[in-house]
Formats: C-alpha cells, sequence, structure tokens
C-alpha cells in the first residue's frame, strides 16, 4: 500500500500549481500580468528545459531496454530446448508479424464466408426456398486480437463485480467495528488463495447453475470472470475498510453537529475521504486480476490470452516458443496500461479530494 | 452364451432397427414403431435443429476426421456451423462434453463407457461412430532404448525385428529395482485405449503394470512398471524431464520425440493388436434423442471426411497434413505429422519402415461402432481392476449396446449411401459382433460374445472372483 501511495505523490505536485495560481489573486493586478508578459519569452527556455529533463529521464529506462533486448539476443540461442532454441528479439519480432499476418487471412476468410453465405441466401430467395436461408456467424479459430479481447472483456466483468461487492463490504467494516471483526478472519483467509483452488469450485457451481442450453454469457467466460472477482476483490475491500475507519474523527463531529442523516453522512463525508484509498485499491485488485485471468484461462481452456498461451505450448512446433514469447510481451504491456489507467484515475481522484 | 443369441439379428434386423429408432426420434418419442422409408427420410432430411455447434478435440492427428469434415466444408454441406476448440487434457474435454460446453468431442473410446457405467464422472455419453483404427505407438527413452538396442533381434538389414515384446524391458526394470528407483511410463488417461494398449504389451512381455482398486485411480499396485497421466502433448517434456521412462501415445508425440532426439518408438499399436478400434465421437445421449437430425447431419459430415482421408490410397493425406498443421488444430510441425500420417512410421532415426495401415479413418469400416469392440474395452477396464467386480456377460452386452450406437451410426451411413456419397460396400453387414479376432500380440483370440471367457485367457489379469485391495490382488 505504501509504494502504491509513492506513486501519487508525483501528480499530487503536479496538481500543486493549480491551488497556487489562485493565491496571486491577492497581489496587485499588474504583478499579475507580469509573469504572463514574461513567458513568450521564457517559454522556448522551459519548453528546451521540458525536454531535457523528459529526455534525461527518459536515458536510463531506454539503456536499460535495449540492454535487456542485447542480452536476450546474445543468450537465448544459448539455451537449447528440445523445440530449438530460445527465440531472440528477432524470432519474437517475426512471430508477431506472422500473428498479424493469420489475423489479416482470418478476417477474409470471414469475409469470404460471409459473402458465400449472403450469395447463398440470395439464391435461395430467388429460388422460392426462404427455409435454406442460414444466418450464421462465422466459426473460424480464434486470431490473436480476439484472444485479447477476450481477455480484456473477462477481466473488466470480473473487476466490476469485485468492485461492487468490495467498496460496500468495505465501507461498513470501515464503519463498524464489530462488522469489521466478523468479517476479518475471513478476508485473512480466503486473501491468500490461489486461483486456481477456486477454479474447480467455481466450474462446478457455475455448470451447476446455467443450464440452458443457449446461455446469455458463454460459462467459460462467465467462470473465468468469477474467479477474477474472488481473487481481486480483496485489495479494494480492505483499502476501503482502512481508508473509511482511518477517517479524521473531527469531519465525523462536524456531521453529527450539522444532524447529517445516514445518506448524507455516506455520500458527503464519507466516500469523498476514502475515494482515494478506494482506488488504490481498485487499482491492486486489476493487477491481481489481470494475472490470476491468465492462469485461469490456462488452467480452465477458458478462451483468452492463457488459452493461447497453452495452446501454443501443446502445438510444441517450431514456432510455438517465439509465439508464447510475444504474447507474454503482449500480456505484460497490456498489464502495464491498466495499471497506468488505473493509475491516473486514482491521480484524479485524490486530485478531487485536496480542492 | 445364452443370452447373445439375442444379438445375432440380421442385417435387415439391424437397419430395421436404426430405421425404428431414427424413427421414434424424429416423432420426438410417438411409442409406435411407425417404421417404413418415409419416416426416416423425413427425419434425415428434416431441418437440423441445433446448427450452431462447438465440438473439443485434443490435439492429435486422429482428430483429422474433424478438421477435415470443417475445412472441406463438409458440415457446411450439412447445414451446421462448427467450431472446433482444442481442449487442454482428457479430463477437461469429457467435463465440457458432460457439462454442455461442448456438443461433441473426438473422445478416448473408454470415456463414454467409463462415464456410462459411472467410473469416474457419472454421465450418460454415447459413441455413435468409430473415428479411426490404430495411430498410437509406444515411446522409450535413450537411455532404456541404448540399455535394450543390443539385446534385440536383428534382421539381415541389421535393423531390429518387429514387433518388439516387452520381454526385452524385464533386465532393465530389474536394474532399476535394484537401484532403488521405480521405472515409471506414461500414458494419457486412465480409461484411454493408450493405458490399455500399454498394459496389453507389458504383459505379453511378462510385465506387471499393475492393478487398480476400488477407490485408487493410480493404478499402480503390484505393478513391475508403473504407469502414470500426462496430457498427449506434454508428453515428450515429461520424457525429456526424465519422469517417465517411455509412454505409449497417438500420434504427432512419437514422432515429436523422433524429431527432438529424446527417445525411440519401438512399437505401434497396429503391432500390438492389428488394425485396433481407436478413437470414438462421443456426445452426451440426450443430445442426440433432443437433436436426431443433428446428430444425423453431423455425422454424415464426418463420414465424408473418413472417406477423404483414406480416398485414392491416401492422396489427400499431404493436403490432410497441412491442415493439421496449423496452430488452431494438431499444430506440431508438417514434417512430424507428415512422418505418420503418410504411410510411413519412423522408429529410430534411419528405421523408417512402411506403415501403410498407421491411420486408418474410412476403410476396413474404421467408422462402424461395433459393440464388441466396446466389449473390449470393458473387458480391459476389469482385467486390470477399474471395474472392481465380475460382472456376468450380459452386463457386457447391455453396456456396450447403451453407449456404442450403430444405429445413429447406420441412420447416417445409409442415407450417404442412398445418396450415392459413399459405395454401399464400405457399410458393414453385421450384428455389431466381429466375430473371433486374432492378430493380438501375444496370440490370445478375441471373441467380443464370450468377454469373461477371454478375462480368463490372460496369465497376466484379474480372473472371476479377484478383488483388489492396496495390499494386492486376492482370489476367491
Amino acid at each position: 500500500m505504501a509504494t502504491a501511495f509513492a506513486d501519487t505523490n508525483p501528480t499530487a505536485q503536479s496538481s500543486s500549481p493549480v491551488s497556487e495560481a489562485s493565491s496571486p489573486a491577492a497581489a496587485p493586478d499588474g504583478k499579475v500580468e507580469a509573469p504572463v508578459e514574461e513567458t513568450p519569452s521564457s517559454e522556448p527556455s522551459a519548453l528546451a528545459l521540458k525536454i531535457r529533463s523528459v529526455a534525461a529521464g527518459l536515458v536510463w529506462p531506454i539503456i536499460g531496454i535495449v540492454a535487456f533486448i542485447g542480452l536476450w539476443a546474445v543468450l537465448a540461442p544459448q539455451v537449447d530446448t528440445s523445440l530449438g532454441t530460445l527465440p531472440g528479439p528477432a524470432e519474437v519480432t517475426e512471430a508477431g508479424f506472422g500473428l498479424y499476418d493469420e489475423y489479416s487471412a482470418a478476417k477474409e476468410a470471414e469475409a469470404t464466408f460471409y459473402a458465400e453465405q449472403d450469395a447463398r441466401n440470395e439464391a435461395a430467395i430467388a429460388a422460392g426456398n426462404p427455409g435454406a436461408v442460414r444466418d450464421f456467424t462465422y466459426a473460424g479459430p480464434p486470431t490473436f486480437l480476439d484472444q485479447i479481447i477476450t481477455s480484456l472483456e473477462t477481466v473488466a466483468l470480473g473487476f466490476f463485480l469485485a468492485t461492487v461487492f468490495a467498496v460496500p463490504i468495505g465501507l461498513m467494516a470501515g464503519l463498524s467495528t464489530r462488522f469489521n471483526a466478523a468479517i476479518n478472519p475471513l478476508v485473512q483467509i480466503m486473501k491468500p488463495v490461489s486461483p486456481l483452488a477456486w477454479l474447480p469450485i467455481v466450474t462446478m457451481v457455475i455448470s451447476a447453475m446455467i443450464t440452458s442450453a443457449d446461455p446469455l454469457l458463454p460459462k467459460a467466460f462467465v467462470i473465468s470472470a468469477l474467479v477474477v472477482m474472488l481473487c481481486s476483490l480483496w485489495p479494494t475491500l480492505i483499502n476501503t475498510a482502512v481508508g473509511t475507519s482511518s477517517i479524521d474523527k473531527d469531519l465525523l463531529n462536524v456531521g453529527k453537529v450539522l444532524r447529517l442523516g445516514w445518506f448524507d453522512k455516506l455520500t458527503k463525508l464519507v466516500l469523498p475521504a476514502s475515494l482515494p484509498y478506494i482506488f488504490t485499491g481498485m487499482r491492486l485488485s486489476l493487477g491481481v486480476g489481470w494475472m490470476v485471468l491468465i492462469a485461469a484461462e490456462m488452467l480452465a481452456q477458458n478462451p483468452g490470452l492463457g488459452k493461447f498461451v497453452w495452446d501454443e505450448f501443446q502445438n510444441g512446433s517450431s514456432q510455438s516458443l517465439s509465439r508464447i514469447m510475444f504474447a507474454v510481451i503482449v500480456i505484460g504491456l497490456i498489464g502495464f496500461l491498466l495499471d497506468r489507467g488505473m493509475m491516473s484515475l486514482q491521480a484524479l481522484v485524490s486530485k478531487n479530494r485536496t480542492v | 452364451m445364452k443370452i447373445s443369441g439375442g444379438f445375432k439379428f440380421d442385417r435387415r434386423g439391424v437397419i430395421a432397427a436404426a430405421l425404428a429408432s431414427a424413427a421414434l426420434a424424429a416423432c420426438g418419442g410417438t411409442p409406435e414403431a411407425t417404421g417404413g422409408d418415409t419416416v426416416v427420410a423425413a427425419s434425415l432430411d428434416g431441418e437440423v435443429e441445433k446448427p450452431n455447434l462447438k465440438f473439443g478435440f485434443i490435439k492429435l492427428t486422429d482428430m483429422a476426421p474433424l478438421a477435415i469434415a470443417k475445412e472441406k466444408g463438409y458440415f457446411a454441406e450439412e447445414g451446421l456451423n462448427v467450431t472446433l476448440e482444442p481442449q487442454a487434457n482428457w479430463k477437461v474435454l469429457l467435463d465440457g462434453v458432460i457439462g454442455g460446453q461442448l456438443d461433441g468431442a473426438h473422445m478416448l473410446a473408454g470415456q463414454p463407457l467409463a462415464a456410462t457405467i459411472g467410473y469416474g464422472t457419472k454421465a450418460d455419453l454415447i459413441a455413435p461412430l468409430s473415428l479411426d483404427l490404430n495411430g498410437n505407438a509406444i515411446t522409450l527413452s535413450n537411455k532404456v532404448w541404448d540399455m535394450i538396442k543390443a539385446d534385440l533381434p536383428k534382421g539381415e538389414d541389421g535393423k531390429p525385428i518387429h514387433p518388439i515384446s516387452a520381454e526385452v524391458l524385464k533386465p532393465v526394470v530389474e536394474s532399476f529395482e535394484q537401484q532403488g528407483k521405480p521405472f515409471n511410463m506414461g500414458m494419457v488417461f486412465p480409461v484411454s485405449t493408450h493405458n490399455y494398449e500399454l498394459r496389453y504389451w507389458l504383459a505379453a512381455g511378462g510385465l506387471k503394470p499393475g492393478y487398480y482398486s476400488d477407490g485408487d485411480v493410480q493404478g499402480v499396485i503390484d505393478a513391475d512398471v508403473k504407469l502414470s497421466v500426462t496430457p498427449p502433448p506434454q508428453m515428450p517434456a515429461t520424457l525429456e524431464a526424465g519422469t517417465i521412462e517411455g509412454y505409449c501415445v497417438g500420434e504427432p508425440w512419437n514422432q515429436a520425440a523422433v524429431f527432438k532426439k529424446i527417445g525411440v518408438p519401438v512399437i505401434t499399436d497396429d503391432q500390438i493388436w492389428n488394425d485396433n478400434p481407436e478413437k470414438v465421437f462421443g456426445l452426451r445421449e440426450d443430445f442426440a434423442e433432443k437433436y436426431p437430425a443433428t446428430t444425423a447431419a453431423m455425422l454424415r459430415a464426418i463420414i465424408k471426411a473418413q472417406q477423404w482421408l483414406d480416398a485414392d490410397g491416401g492422396a489427400n493425406r499431404q493436403e490432410a497434413v497441412e491442415i493439421l498443421s496449423r496452430p488452431n488444430y494438431v499444430g506440431a510441425d508438417a514434417e512430424v505429422i507428415a512422418a505418420s500420417m503418410t504411410g510411413v512410421f519412423t522408429y529410430e532415426p534411419g528405421d523408417t519402415r512402411e506403415a501403410e495401415g498407421f491411420n486408418i479413418f474410412f476403410d476396413k469400416y474404421a467408422g462402424y461402432p461395433y459393440y464388441s469392440d466396446a466389449i473390449w474395452y470393458l473387458t480391459q477396464m476389469r482385467r486390470w481392476g477399474q471395474i472392481a467386480s465380475d460382472k456376468d456377460d450380459q452386463w457386457y452386452f447391455d453396456t456396450a449396446k447403451a453407449v456404442y450406437r450403430p444405429d445413429l451410426y447406420l441412420a447416417a451411413a445409409n442415407k450417404l449411401v442412398e445418396d450415392g456419397v459413399i459405395p454401399a460396400e464400405s457399410v458393414p453387414e453385421t450384428d455389431g459382433f466381429r466375430g473371433e479376432q486374432a492378430g493380438f500380440i501375444d496370440g490370445i483370440t478375441y471373441d467380443g460374445s464370450k468377454p469373461n471367457d477371454y478375462l480368463a485367457k490372460f496369465p497376466i489379469g484379474l480372473k472371476a472372483g479377484d478383488t483388489v485391495t492396496a495390499a494386492g490382488v486376492s482370489g476367491s
């Protein structure tokens, strides 16, 4: 948690000029305008400074990445597996292009399929046989992009469910020490349970509950999403509880003085005060959820990136390792982007709090 | 024996039964068997009830009929829109079919049988079609191969004489025992053909592969060679890791060991039991009852694909190899798949032999689900203790008839014969029993109409009255 908060500090600093900007209002008007007039002349140097600082900030990450790729390129050919040597950066890039080609080919096949189906349907209608009209969706193998989208959808649903469950329970736990004491042991026991342990239970329960032949959501999708939810709701729950319970007592006392009702107290005091904590928890949850999802997809063979990795492992062809490595990089990048997204949300919420 | 007489109706009887059952299904279970061609035709030409289907498969070359039926448009011809989805292992696949995520699947012959008798997950599954004959082999690690190679009888060309008996493993197993190490081998599932074939080969060579007891699914009681389960695609990696010293698996995972130079195939299942029945197409019984026209349509598509695979002496095999090597099907390198799919089989590098019959999909009535094939699997389940107590012959017949459904196969195949798609002589005239079969490596003959007599013939294996406990086998 400490590390999670550390990230917010730079953004908090960057937001501070906003509050400072209002302070010169007290100063005489002429002096306020003076810096404004200065800006055109100072802007190039400021811009240059900024570019310089950004560039300086990029130097070491770039050196790190280049060194990593260099080491990878040198060391990978040394590792001899039964599928050939470990692929280097060049092979993995090539695998990426190969996957893109497969995607294009699949799109083409899909277009052909629909064109042929439409042609058949028109012919059938023209022949006066509307019963032969078929409206099939293309049943080709999922492309890499399809798998990414499926994974993102699954993690989104699981994360949404986790938030919907965890925030209210966390708020209750934060507001009531009794409730907190009651659920604390359960939370502590449930929290470290691996997704792989939940999976069989969730699978059996969902299989028993969804009995319709053509359910709204595919079973595999619901199973993955629920496993994600079960594993990712704990950080949000705990952070919400901590945030709620650490509200300034003075604020609550003010609420009492104003005779705020239960609902007003929640929406005007408790929620705003604990929002940064909640979002920190959600950010951790999303990170956990993404990791859990890949594991769940691998084990349960639910569609998505995890299944892609496992299928390639099972293929055991000379291409498999480089395709798996490409998938690993994509999984990492998506996880990174999800985390950055949540971080900006978190920063936004923290900023609102200070206003 | 007194009962099996009841089975011996002639071909017309079988067809009539098939027509009647198809008619029944078409009428949604009308009690009167209004047999007759018109009703049947209505059923077969009837609108497909569930055109969008999802089938599961394991990455093995014997899933070829499904891939071909899709890629060559046979499913589409029958008005079906089929998605094929690879599964991680046989257990996941079975649960997918039972749970309804999959409408049907490429299955081990033992799976629908075991599910129906409640060994493992209990569910009513049926096998209306057999996918292929043969297609498996046993591979040993390089280490074990080096230990036995010198002792193998050689032919004039200096190559080992086939079939290689498991007797040659005896000294190796003994030396492992002296070092206090278990001799482990892998197979793909407790009720897999591979398990029974590996056990058959070991037992024929005088090695005990271990028994299952009631409630024990390890199957290593009183074992010389300990067998364990590994999913097919992970076999080579497990062998390489040294966890097992050999395995029995379908293709391309034996040829993969040759290409990766980590092991040597020593015997094919065709040499253990000539033209043995292998994978089946399995689905839920209630699916076939609810969607009879869909079931018939999918069977017709698969039969057409089987014919394509065996057409013109294997002229299409090269194309099949290309299709199977795609990452969404078997996904192994094309040359690895071709090493067993194109009429040859490679043992050690440089020892490639003719193996015309290694994969048979259509010829020799490969698609017909014979009751006697089902009974063979059941006898092996009893032989190794998976069926805990003795069963009378009638139980074997009843179970086989409940699971293997030649009536459904004939309903589909006869329509194809009628339409001139497949030749009439490709559909057998039979009562569902193949009669007395030879061609086993140990010379023991098998007659599906006498399962208990058959069990009594094995020197190694449970006999009438035997039970297995953790302590070992106890006779009656």
